[in-house]
């Protein structure tokens, strides 16, 4: 993918329930993909909410919003913001004052259309909810990206996106297990990934375990998976190396505790 | 001695976890097949009504719910109908 002419794979990222990662997970795919030399665009479609350019830290530097690309009043080229880091890396703002209604499917899936031969891959962070903005941002995606976390309401909300996209015929859907708390887990007070997975029964392509480094990283406007020695920034590696099609082994969130090693000698683990 | 320890390490109740998973199967089945408690109410009415023309049933005690099938991602319409005195053909 890597040669002159590119055709952007088109990734929608989603979840239903807000709050449980969609722009963080966005934000990390996003730079790992630019780590691995791919020119990646990322498009913010939480019209009127506007989060992804804080967490890549470039809040100060928006001019024009994906509103005043999809109304014609500049070219998207014009709109887009390079990473301050990764150069080829670039944001598509949304807009901050209008309401969602004011981007429809057909004016996203054409300019998407027009950014194809640009870019390695488009990421669209899709708004919380299932209404007009959601049909937006799925519209023009050649596959989804579904972020739960291991939360009943989260997992249910989940399951009515699945069936969302299924009913737009987006058939090519993966999820991601977010904030997951080993420990809480290991007590049996957790839903883990398989367990989701069996409910969703949907292919997963990561699991990320709660990490303090991530509201640290957050508050800095470098995503979590710049930083090298943290948990949380592993899990978003293997997550990107994934989508670019390796096999990549889940990696064991857990610490090998006492009772762990004991349950184990005696074959209940 | 493999009982004790088990007891110990609490795998004989349900764990919180255990509990999701099953609120959630089932939640999932009805969103998943979309049935509201209205036509619920009403299948679960001319079941009665048909059953009744044949036997006698004791409505108190009855269950009519959608449960997981057998199979993966199957659904299964689940009637319990005590039935309390079967009627005499004519």
């Amino acid at each position: 993918m890597s040669g002159n002419k590119t055709r952007a794979e088109i990734i929608v990222i989603t979840s239903g329930k807000g709050g449980v990662g969609k722009t963080t997970t966005t934000a990390n795919i996003g730079v790992g993909l630019a780590m691995k030399d791919k020119k990646v665009a990322l498009i913010d479609t939480d019209t009127g909410l506007r989060n992804l350019d804080l967490l890549l830290g470039l809040e100060n530097r928006i001019m024009y919003d994906l509103v005043d690309v999809t109304e014609g009043r500049v070219p998207y080229k014009k709109a887009l913001v390079p990473h301050k880091k990764f150069r080829n890396l670039f944001l598509l703002p949304t807009s901050q004052v209008k309401d969602k209604s004011s981007v429809n499917p057909e004016a996203l899936m054409k300019l998407c259309d027009e950014m194809k031969s640009e870019f390695d891959y488009i990421l669209i962070d899709c708004p919380a909810g299932i209404e007009q903005g959601f049909q937006t941002a799925i519209a023009g995606a050649d596959c989804a990206i579904v972020v739960t976390m291991p939360e009943i309401s989260a997992v249910r909300d989940a399951d009515k996106i699945i069936g969302e996209l299924g009913r737009a015929d987006k058939d090519n859907i993966k999820l991601i297990v977010n904030r997951i708390r080993p420990q809480m887990v290991e007590q049996g007070d957790m839903l883990d990934m398989k367990d989701i997975n069996d409910i969703l029964s949907i292919t997963c392509i990561g699991q990320v375990p709660d990490d303090e480094k991530v509201v640290t990283s957050t508050n800095r406007g470098e995503p979590v998976i710049m930083t090298e020695d943290s948990l949380a920034g592993r899990a978003y590696k293997n997550i990107v190396r994934r989508i670019l099609g390796e096999d990549v082994e889940f990696m064991d969130l857990h610490k090998d505790t006492f009772l762990r090693r004991l349950k184990r000698a005696f074959g209940m683990n | 001695m493999f009982d004790a320890l088990r007891k110990l390490f609490g795998s004989e109740k349900e764990s919180s976890k255990q509990i999701a998973a099953r609120r959630l199967q089932l939640v999932l089945v009805h969103d998943r097949a979309s049935v509201s408690p209205e036509i619920m109410d009403k299948l679960r009415e001319e079941i009665i009504g048909v059953i009744s023309k044949y036997m006698d049933i004791n409505r108190e005690n009855m269950d009519i719910s959608l449960a997981n099938g057998d199979k993966d991602n199957s659904v299964a319409l689940v009637a319990n109908i005590p039935v309390s005195r079967m009627k005499h053909g004519k």
